[in-house]
């Protein structure tokens, strides 16, 4: 900020626009607390304005010109000096000159791509904002807005189930079944475990979700994991022929769609590692990689069913129910 | 015809189990017994041995039912042979007793019987945990000293 007690100085407020009707989600910052963000979509147009409010109303501002940036960038915690940005946009909203009074400037970036999922994670941070920079000879003035990303999918074509018998020559045969290999992110994992040998003394199973963060390349990968949930499954001794349900809803936990590669620099995976605890606390484990992914809330109605819909309004009731019947069989 | 916006959460299909797996004897019984101390000799070459009874329906294992007679020592064999040859963590022993082993003590020192009593809650822990682990049942000491009349030290280590 400015050190001279006399000059002028000013405030910068960013404002989306439909800012009353926009979601805001809850977001991790980096030291834990949890805040909350407007959500943006890729290839959404990020627009509003910009209110400068002088401190002092009297006196004016000059300024070498006043700019507005759209920035998503990658930060590894490591290597806090380089951020590695993969969206920089920029519009100039004024020229060198000098403000008399308060202004308002709008602002327009049509159709930003917004490739990646806003992550806030244990080694490495991906965020979007906006920064609004008032140019001076001395010191900048600049205020920064954070948003947040959510990258959407659609039920993948393929979701094959994963099954497998694994165990310990002679000792601990099991096939594990889960319903699907891709899951969103309030989904449930359907699965069973049926014991075809058991000569150990079990004492008790659970599921566990383990989160990997993956960061660097070459020699130095480093993987941070994180058990996000331990789920008992069965408590007691099984014998062969045996089958124990799975049933574990993924809504209650707090997880990102699954990260790959992001812009080369790091990834997020996701596994369901099951445990066999026996009497004397051995743990025998079977880890398996998931993808998660994150469904959009918006319900797309059909277009064959909206087709329906707008007939109701110019034929009979009869054939309009027909109409809708055939739609939503037709979805199904 | 099932509502696409609430998961299907039934559980999966699986075979019924038949009723002989069902109610059966479960295929992982295994129980080790360490009783019976007897204190063999005189003077200052005494020593303890203990009665090892394994009962068990385990394959691996030669005989279903056995008995041995060991002492302290041998159990300090076998956990330095499996120290030495196989992967796994040995579970602890029950302590040497040195400081019992000294002259000029009011008690019977290693004799006495409630520290031999105690010894045999520890090694009978410690043989029962050994047993258990799949990983020690490959190895052939452990076959050695649970079955095998008396320990040949001069035995060629190896895999069951």
């Amino acid at each position: 900020m400015s050190f001279f007690s006399f000059g002028q100085s000013a405030e910068i407020d960013i404002v989306l626009k439909d800012a009353e009707t926009r979601k805001r989600v809850e977001h991790k910052t980096e030291d834990g607390k949890k805040d909350k963000y407007f959500l943006l979509y890729d290839g959404e147009t990020v627009s509003g304005n910009v209110n400068v409010t002088l401190k002092n109303p009297g006196k004016r501002l000059e300024h070498q010109g006043i700019k507005m940036e759209f920035i998503g960038q990658i930060e590894l915690y490591y290597d806090r000096g380089n951020h590695h940005e993969f969206v920089s946009l920029v519009k100039d909203l004024a020229r060198p000159g000098e403000l008399t009074q308060s202004q308002a400037f709008d602002f327009e970036f049509t159709h930003v791509e917004k490739p990646y999922e806003s992550y806030t994670g244990q080694n490495v941070k991906l965020r979007y904002f906006l920064r609004a920079t008032v140019s001076r000879r001395l010191n900048d003035i600049s205020k920064e807005m954070d948003i947040v990303v959510h990258t959407l999918s659609t039920y993948p074509e393929l979701n094959s189930s994963i099954k497998m018998e694994v165990g310990i020559e002679d000792c601990l045969h099991i096939e594990f079944e889960y319903n699907k290999s891709k899951y969103h992110l309030k989904d449930v994992i359907v699965g069973k475990i049926y014991f075809l040998l058991v000569r150990l003394k079990i004492r008790h199973m659970e599921i566990d979700i383990i989160k990997r963060e993956t960061t660097g390349t070459g020699p130095n990968v480093y993987h941070e994991n994180d058990t996000i949930a331990k789920y008992e499954i069965m408590d007691g001794a099984p014998v062969r022929g045996e089958s124990i349900p799975i049933r574990l809803f993924l809504a209650g936990y707090e997880m990102t769609p699954t990260m790959r590669d992001i812009n080369k620099k790091y990834s997020v995976r996701y596994y369901l590692n099951l445990v066999l605890i026996d009497e004397e606390e051995r743990r025998y484990f079977k880890q398996q990689e998931i993808t998660l992914w994150r469904k959009g809330d918006i319900v797309k109605k059909s277009m064959s069913h909206q087709a329906a819909i707008a007939s109701q309004r110019f034929k009979g009731s009869s054939s309009a129910e027909k109409a809708l019947a055939q739609a939503q069989a037709k979805e199904q | 015809m099932s509502d696409p916006t609430v998961a299907d959460t039934r559980r999966l299909n699986s075979k019924p189990q038949d009723l002989t797996d069902a109610y059966g004897p479960p295929s992982n019984f295994l129980e080790i017994d360490v009783y019976d101390p007897q204190t063999i000799g005189v003077g200052r070459n005494r020593f303890t041995t203990y009665e090892v009874r394994m009962q068990t329906n385990l394959p691996i294992f030669k005989l279903k039912d056995s008995v041995v007679r060991r002492r302290y020592s041998d159990f300090e064999w076998l956990k330095n042979e499996l120290e030495r040859d196989s992967k796994i963590v040995v579970p602890p022993l029950p302590g040497k007793a040195l400081k019992r082993q000294l002259p000029f003590r009011g008690d019977e020192g290693i004799f006495e019987d409630s520290f031999i009593e105690e010894r045999r809650v520890g090694l009978e822990q410690f043989i029962n945990r050994l047993a258990g682990h799949p990983l020690a049942q490959n190895e052939r000491c452990l076959h050695m000293f649970l079955q095998d009349e008396s320990i040949d030290r001069n035995y060629i280590p190896g895999k069951v």
